[in-house]
């Protein structure tokens, strides 16, 4: 019996917080691909503290639903699941390659605990990214006369928050499928209220790296951009903002495709996944096919 | 039909036979020997064992049920639901002796009573409460048990008036939101909202229905019954904090516990949250606030405690003041009651002309027009005496 647990931050003001955790833990359950599928929050129900006394299987995959390495990854996660021996060192990351360790829990002591990188710095999210450009325009094969922006929140808090920033816009540089991308943050320079003055390209796709639509995706940043004097009454997308028709995309963390990060994490942990990368690829999918 | 009884033969054949609930059979050089509390028959062949069986088929179902259906993967989902038709709970406990162990019963379901007469009362429905939860049990011709689940204020309302759901996961939307359409950052928060049934659940999706109601209260009750429930009491849970919730100890300045006692009446009452409190200020001082009746326990401050409580150490830092303006005694009491009312959930109750309440909002509205100045200083005292001239 194998499990996956998702632990993220959830909201006491905000059901928007938990509601992607919740979506993607529904599409793994649905693809079968575990025995079980639990969700546990810092903010919210079962408790991270509390989640493992939840699940029946032996051998538990735990992937935390964060954008980087850091404070809940390396500190709260591991104190709150009371895993037994963890060191940081264990991961052996330079702030981006985080994969997994294999432990116990005090709490659960007869169970064994992948605990796994977080999903933001997985490579298999740069897909996600291209993959939530492609929701938003409507077009599955958006890249030509388009640039994208990959915004974050910036270091103020953590240096690993703009790494993983980098890491996925120097990737979706090098499929060279956009004219133009580039980085962008909420705090420091380049900042995402310059927005336009990035690029050249008349139509700018901007996708926050956030795991859920709250304060800063809602208000702040479309705000920032100039998309919207206030926030409450909404915004088009497109938007005409300078010249540029920019498509904001909200929270990537809200992409179905987010789905398949969480399994990738799983499977590099060592799950039996059996073909629901695939599956879920395509369930996820809002945009039309191509016929042939 | 008669599965069961197959199941039950085999199952007695080898082995040390099967024995539940007062019932056992079990195989030997003579035959089968079967006994129920009221008989004992032995030396018997295949043939006469079940047809000794057919006379005491709830017997025969009820071993089936627990043993073939319900069986031992999970032991807090078997426990849970023997509790829920009153049927003995043995929670075991860590079998090295500790006192506490399997003998936790709360509920006095020791006095568990025999398989018939807990059968007479399954087929007309056996109902449990669990927090705001009601759950019924019923048992049909052949031992399977069905569970309805539904709101326990609604508990006469009739079914049909009930929107029906057969998914487990259905209960994450109908705990989301409260009656009046906001959203409850607590699941155990005293205000689930109504109007919904789960009629017709197995024992499993039962479990998992009432585990996202209330996420972990099954385990966390059936830890407590084997006397292994964790409590971490305030001293244990706010000293593990980091980060911007550090700062909770510092609230502690060795000088008792009042205001730990004040965050328990503030949010764990049993009109806050369906949850026993069980944690207190530390192994050795109780709190003096009563814990509540509640069916589970909470074994530590939760999130949302320790969020507040983050707000409440700031505040509770600052040093008392003595500021000079006059009420009338009516003016005073309204301030009370406007405290009552939000204290209590009760502002959207008051009606909008009932002038008699004094946290109705015309009222409400006349103090201020009244004792506000254009700065909102109640009686036109600045708050920070520094801003005075």
């Amino acid at each position: 019996m194998q499990a996956l647990v998702i632990v993220a931050h959830g909201s006491h003001l905000n059901p928007d917080s938990s509601a992607p955790t919740y979506d993607h833990a529904d599409t793994v359950r649905e693809v079968g691909a575990f025995d079980e599928v639990r969700t546990g929050f810092w903010k919210e129900e079962p408790s991270i503290r509390e989640v493992l006394r939840t699940v029946e299987a032996d051998e538990v995959y735990v992937v935390p639903l964060f954008i980087s390495e850091g404070y809940f990854t390396e500190q709260v996660i591991p104190r709150e699941l009371r895993l037994e021996g963890w060191d940081v060192a264990d991961w052996d990351s330079d702030g981006l390659s985080a994969s997994h360790v294999t432990l116990t829990a005090t709490d659960v002591p007869e169970k064994t605990i992948h605990y796994c990188g977080p999903v933001g710095t997985h490579a298999a999210m740069t897909d996600v990214l291209v993959r939530r450009a492609e929701t938003v325009t409507g077009d599955p094969n958006v890249g030509e006369g388009f640039g994208l922006a990959v915004v974050g929140h910036g270091t103020e808090r953590n240096e690993n928050s703009a790494k993983a920033i980098e890491y996925h816009a120097d990737r979706i540089r090098e499929m060279d499928r956009f004219d133009e991308v580039q980085a962008l943050y909420m705090d420091e320079e380049p900042e995402v209220d310059d927005v336009t003055d990035y690029f050249d390209s008349e139509d700018v796709v901007v996708v926050p790296l956030f795991i859920a639509d709250g304060f800063h995706t809602q208000e702040d940043i479309p705000e920032d951009m100039g998309l919207t004097d206030d926030y409450r009454t909404g915004y088009d997308v497109p938007a005409e903002v300078d010249g540029h028709r920019l498509w904001y995309a909200g929270a990537v963390g809200t992409e179905g495709l987010m789905a398949d990060v969480v399994l990738e994490r799983a499977a590099d942990a060592g799950a039996d996944i059996g073909n629901s990368l695939e599956v879920v690829r395509e369930r996820t999918r809002k945009t039309p096919q191509e016929a042939n | 039909m008669g599965h069961h009884l197959d199941a039950l033969v085999d199952a007695a054949a080898t082995g040390d036979g099967v024995s539940l609930d007062g019932f056992s059979v079990v195989h030997d050089d003579a035959g089968f020997r079967l006994e129920t509390p009221d008989s004992t028959l032995s030396g018997l062949t295949e043939g006469g064992l079940r047809e000794a069986l057919a006379d005491c088929d709830d017997y025969a179902t009820n071993w089936y049920f627990w043993s073939e259906v319900v069986g031992e993967s999970s032991p807090q989902r078997r426990a849970f639901l023997r509790w829920v038709e009153g049927a003995s709970v043995d929670a075991g406990g860590d079998g090295d002796g500790d006192e506490a162990g399997g003998d936790n019963d709360v509920d006095g379901d020791n006095d568990a009573a025999s398989v018939p007469e807990r059968y007479d009362a399954l087929r007309d429905g056996v109902s449990r409460e669990w927090g705001q939860l009601l759950v019924t049990v019923t048992v049909d011709d052949h031992g399977e048990r069905s569970y309805e689940l539904r709101h326990a204020d609604e508990a006469d309302a009739d079914r049909d008036d009930l929107d029906p759901y057969h998914e487990p996961l259905a209960a994450r939307q109908l705990a989301t939101y409260d009656e009046k359409g906001r959203y409850r950052p607590l699941k155990t928060g005293n205000n689930l909202a109504g109007g919904w049934v789960f009629p017709d659940l197995d024992g499993r999706d039962l479990v998992e229905t009432v585990e996202t109601f209330y996420p972990a209260s099954v385990p966390n009750w059936y830890r407590e019954r084997r006397g292994e429930l964790d409590v971490a009491h305030w001293e244990d849970a706010i000293g593990r904090q980091t980060g911007m919730y550090s700062v909770v100890k510092t609230w502690n300045r060795g000088d008792g516990h009042e205001h730990v006692n004040w965050v328990a009446e503030a949010c764990c009452d049993d009109s806050q949250c369906v949850k026993r409190r069980e944690w207190q200020y530390d192994d050795e001082t109780d709190l003096d606030v009563d814990g509540g009746d509640g069916a589970f326990p909470c074994r530590e401050p939760c999130s949302v405690v320790i969020a507040a409580s983050r707000k409440w150490t700031r505040l509770e830092g600052e040093e008392t003041q003595t500021y000079e303006f006059e009420l009338t005694p009516s003016e005073k009491e309204q301030v009370e009651d406007i405290i009552e009312a939000v204290a209590d959930d009760r502002t959207d109750d008051i009606r909008e002309a009932d002038v008699y309440e004094g946290a109705n909002r015309y009222r409400a509205r006349f103090l201020r027009a009244k004792l506000f100045d254009d700065e909102s200083n109640l009686g036109g005292v600045p708050t920070d005496a520094s801003d005075d001239e």
